[in-house]
């Protein structure tokens, strides 16, 4: 993209302060027409709120928003629609019991009349409300059925709905904050196309992300925030991933793990014929068998969907087993309620780390001690023992670099980074033969990647039996020593990871037979 | 409002209604009791028809509001209060010391619940304790004033309780009148003016019992066909998202919680002004409660609110019923003679209603929480 193109919109010297956090250091930021300009950054570096900011949702402490050459000033959303500003928030912002007209005309909704008014008790419009958003769907090909509830729509299609939401109210400027952090390999190139299509119609873009891959491929142009300020920018053919992260991380950082070849002895979990049903009754797993043993990771890849869910929580207890048996160290424990496979030596890592990991509105040291509470240093005559509690969180903050500003803030609080590493300490500190891992590291940034993969190969090392459920192929790959591919419930293929291509594992997850 | 709720809604008003009919039906023809049950039930469902639609207001917008009770209570008591003041101090007539009573409950209603509002929207108090709060508050004020100003001897009354200006009067919908002109068009037999008799009744009713109907549809274009209503819905399920879409969430639900305290003022004024001309302490009895019960039941939809108000409508309609007949009840009914066991019924139905044997409920995804940036 050319230097001398308009820049359509500017921040300059965009400071904001939340209690205890400098989110926005004099940030200076700007947007030319027509280009897709990455913000690249870790959790917590201060992206979304620099969005907020500009979208007129929270207000900077300091500095000013330029749009074509003109200062305005933001005082609510409104401010920043009517300037051409459309933001899909990291975390959507859709009504999921309207439908998708509904959400569409919600705050506009009779600004498609000639003559818009504000009163109140103005009728709705859905029919044509509907049929713009039908027309909008269609120019972009956005295949969305305006009638149908958005509760009802996969994630995929609930952002292409908060973009036609942005498009319908002429948003000339559109912010994507982290769009394909919800989004599985292929949506995210729908996406892509999508972005490239908004591109060719004169849209400018923002497109947040952590992930150092789609900068490369979708941005004309990078910037990189922080700890709250911009550390540097780039163009994408004259950067590379190593680059990238360094400056984002603030340090080296090693993209692959460094791991010595696995030593397996005894077998710890045996899975054999095991048979789960899904929420709905159907059959998720049918005649599944496996084995991990002592001192291997054995990373069980598959598209999401395919029965890893169900894996995870039968193994775990949380799912009732139909057929089959589960051995942990020896013991049957296909039956047992949860707290006893936990005693038995297992460590649990789940793959919703706010719903299953965490009791968000509980402190980050009660956390830490969700499945010990009730023995020994943490209880005596069944009162909490405050002192031992201190000790354990203060020193698992400590061992597992876990930022927050006291073991006393509610685990809400804290960025989704830390609340992994929150469940990773309180885990991996376990006395265990078995960990299992879901998703671990769904969503989070580099450095805390690279520091959870390096405590899984460490409990590895340390002769404890890892399992690890992954959509991330590149994931899987780099963890485990074995794979497992799991396709409709099934296990269609084990291999040694070193000598499997990514390809070979994709057809295998796609549903082709190994030969 | 699914299907399965409104049958079991007309299934009980149905073994309701049927065992007047079975009592009555020696001494009256079985029609009339019908009507006359019908009539009842909508006159005094009002206030919980009115209640329900006060709570619809409030949690569609997100704030939950337990003080509908306090909220009648105190509007029934400074509507009456209004009304005597008008007529005896001030020397106005009855209908307008009437009609001030009742504006005077309105605003009643809404100044408690702009309390309510503060509390629970402003200052982020537990919304269950910001009602509590208004539900004692009202059983105070009320119980305090009511014996400070009618029983002390040195209050401006004198310690007696002055004649009220009576209540509101009924309004004839003529519709008797229709089906007799139909009766005469088509020969007329005596069944034909019976039936017009029995429905005539219906259409017989006193204001606020009417008004509550009209505002119950009112309401329901208003939830699920303007803007207002597509805001206050909004806010009410995820109110961030409304704010991004630069609605402002502080004042909707401000607006929607006061408006909501408008219905709750007027059912108040149901209590002195449109049932009997007096004021008791406590006199609500629950029904805000009971209201709010039927708000659940209906889904937090107006039509279904109402539906499910006049099935405790409907028992209680029963209980008056029975009194005509208690003559005629035969003592293996015993039961039915004893007023109390009766009264007990419409609360037994909410007990049993709310347990949830009629599928789920969904409220409002955001009832009940402040709103953070
Ligand atoms: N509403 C808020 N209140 C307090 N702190 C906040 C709020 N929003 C963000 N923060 C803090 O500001 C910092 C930057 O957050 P954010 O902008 O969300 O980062 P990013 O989007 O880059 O992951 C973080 O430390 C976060 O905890
Ligand atoms: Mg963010």
């Amino acid at each position: 993209m050319a230097d001398n193109t308009k820049i359509v919109l500017e921040a300059k010297g965009i400071t904001k302060q939340f209690p205890g956090v400098l989110a926005n250091d004099n940030v200076n930021f700007n947007l030319r027409e027509g280009e897709v300009h990455a913000l690249l950054g870790e959790n917590g570096a201060g992206k979304s709120t620099l969005m907020n900011i500009l979208y007129g949702l929270y207000k900077a402490d300091g500095g000013e928003v330029i749009v074509n050459g003109q200062p305005i000033s933001l005082h609510s959303p409104k401010d920043a629609i009517v300037h051409g500003i459309g933001m899909v928030h990291q975390h959507f912002m859709l009504i999921p019991v309207f439908s998708v007209t509904e959400n569409i005309m919600l705050g506009s909704e009779t600004d498609h009349r000639k003559n818009p008014t504000e009163a109140p008790l103005a009728k709705l419009d859905r029919e044509e409300v509907s049929r713009l958003v039908q027309a909008l769907s269609d120019k972009y090909g956005f295949n969305i059925d305006p009638s149908s509830l958005v509760g009802d729509l996969p994630v995929g299609v609930q952002q292409r709905v908060e973009i036609v939401k942005a498009l319908y109210r002429h948003a000339s400027i559109l912010i994507l904050d982290e769009p394909t952090a919800v989004l599985t390999p292929q949506e995210a190139d729908d996406l892509f196309n999508i972005i490239r299509e908004l591109k060719k119609q004169g849209v400018s873009i923002i497109f947040i992300t952590h992930k150092l891959r789609e900068v490369l491929a979708i941005a004309d142009r990078i910037t990189v925030m922080r700890g709250g300020k911009v550390v540097g920018s780039a163009i994408p053919s004259e950067s590379d991933e190593h680059q990238l992260a360094t400056m984002m991380v603030g340090r080296e950082v090693i993209l692959k793990v460094d791991k010595e070849p696995a030593k397996p002895t005894d077998v710890v979990l045996s899975v054999k014929n095991l048979r789960v049903l899904d929420q709905r009754d159907l059959v998720a797993i049918k005649d599944l068998s496996l084995e991990v043993k002592a001192g291997e990771i054995l990373g069980v890849a598959g598209v999401q969907g395919n029965g890893q869910t169900e894996l995870a929580e039968a193994l775990t207890g949380l799912r009732k087993i139909e057929s089959g048996t589960v051995t942990l160290s020896g013991e049957d424990v296909t039956h047992s309620t949860p707290r006893h496979i936990t005693n038995t030596g297992l460590a649990h890592i789940p793959e919703d780390r706010q719903k299953h990991g965490l009791v968000l509105g509980y402190t980050v040291a009660d956390n830490m001690i969700l499945c010990d509470y009730f023995k020994f240093p943490f209880s005596q005559n069944a009162m909490l023992q405050q002192k031992a509690i201190d000790v354990n969180a203060r020193k698992l903050i400590e061992d597992f670099d876990v930022r927050t500003p006291s073991p006393y803030v509610s685990a809400s609080k804290l960025s989704g980074g830390n609340q992994q590493k929150v469940i990773v300490a309180r885990e991996l500190s376990r006395q265990v033969d078995l960990v299992i891992a879901s998703q671990p590291t769904r969503g989070l940034d580099v450095g805390s990647i690279e520091y959870i993969h390096n405590q899984i190969v460490k409990m590895r090392d340390r002769g404890v039996a890892v399992l690890v459920i992954s959509a991330e192929l590149d994931e899987i790959l780099a963890l485990s020593d074995r794979i497992a591919v799991m396709y409709r419930g099934e296990v269609v293929a084990v291999v040694e990871s070193k000598t499997v291509s990514k390809e070979q594992l994709g057809l295998w997850m796609a549903g082709g037979k190994p030969d | 409002m699914d299907w399965k709720r409104f049958s079991f809604i007309a299934f009980i008003i149905a073994i309701l209604f049927g065992t007047v009919v079975l009592v009555g039906y020696t001494s009256e023809p079985w029609i009339l009791i019908v009507g006359s049950m019908m009539a009842t039930t909508i006159a005094v469902a009002t206030p919980l028809t009115l209640g329900a639609l006060s709570g619809v207001f409030c949690e569609r917008s997100g704030v939950v509001n337990i003080g509908i009770e306090g909220m009648m209570l105190a509007s029934a008591f400074f509507g009456w209060l209004g009304s005597i003041y008008m007529n005896t101090i001030f020397g106005f007539g009855a209908m307008p010391s009437l009609l001030v009573g009742v504006l005077i409950a309105i605003l009643t209603g809404g100044l408690f619940a702009l309390l309510h509002a503060a509390l629970s929207i402003t200052y982020k108090v537990d919304q269950i304790i910001g009602g509590t709060v208004i539900n004692i508050l009202a059983v105070g004020i009320t119980g305090f004033l009511n014996r400070q100003l009618f029983f002390d001897k040195n209050s401006i009354f004198q310690g007696n309780v002055p004649h009220a200006p009576g209540v509101l009067p009924v309004i004839v919908i003529p519709v008797k009148q229709g089906i007799e002109w139909i009766c005469s068009l088509t020969g007329g037999t005596e069944g034909c003016y019976v039936t017009a008799n029995a429905f005539g009744k219906v259409f017989e009713q006193k204001p606020i019992a009417i008004f509550a109907v009209i505002f119950v549809f009112v309401a329901n274009y208003v939830i699920f066909n303007t803007r207002w209503g597509l805001r206050m819905r909004a806010v009410g399920e995820h109110p961030k998202a409304a704010d991004t879409v630069g609605i402002n969430v502080i004042r909707t639900r401000y607006l929607n919680v006061v408006i909501g305290g408008f219905f709750a003022g007027l059912a108040g004024a149901y209590f002195t002004l449109e049932s009997v001309p007096s004021f008791e302490p406590l006199m609500t009895n629950g029904r805000g409660f009971i209201s709010l019960a039927a708000m659940i039941f209906g889904n937090w939809t107006p039509i279904g609110a109402w539906a499910a108000s006049l099935v405790f409508g409907a028992s209680q309609a029963l209980q008056i019923n029975l009194q005509f007949f208690r003559t005629s009840i035969p003592p293996e009914w015993s039961f039915f003679q004893n007023s109390y066991a009766v009264g007990q019924i419409p609360y037994i139905l909410t007990m049993i209603i709310l347990t949830g044997i009629i599928g789920k409920t969904s409220a409002p995804a955001a009832d009940g929480q402040p709103y953070e940036k």
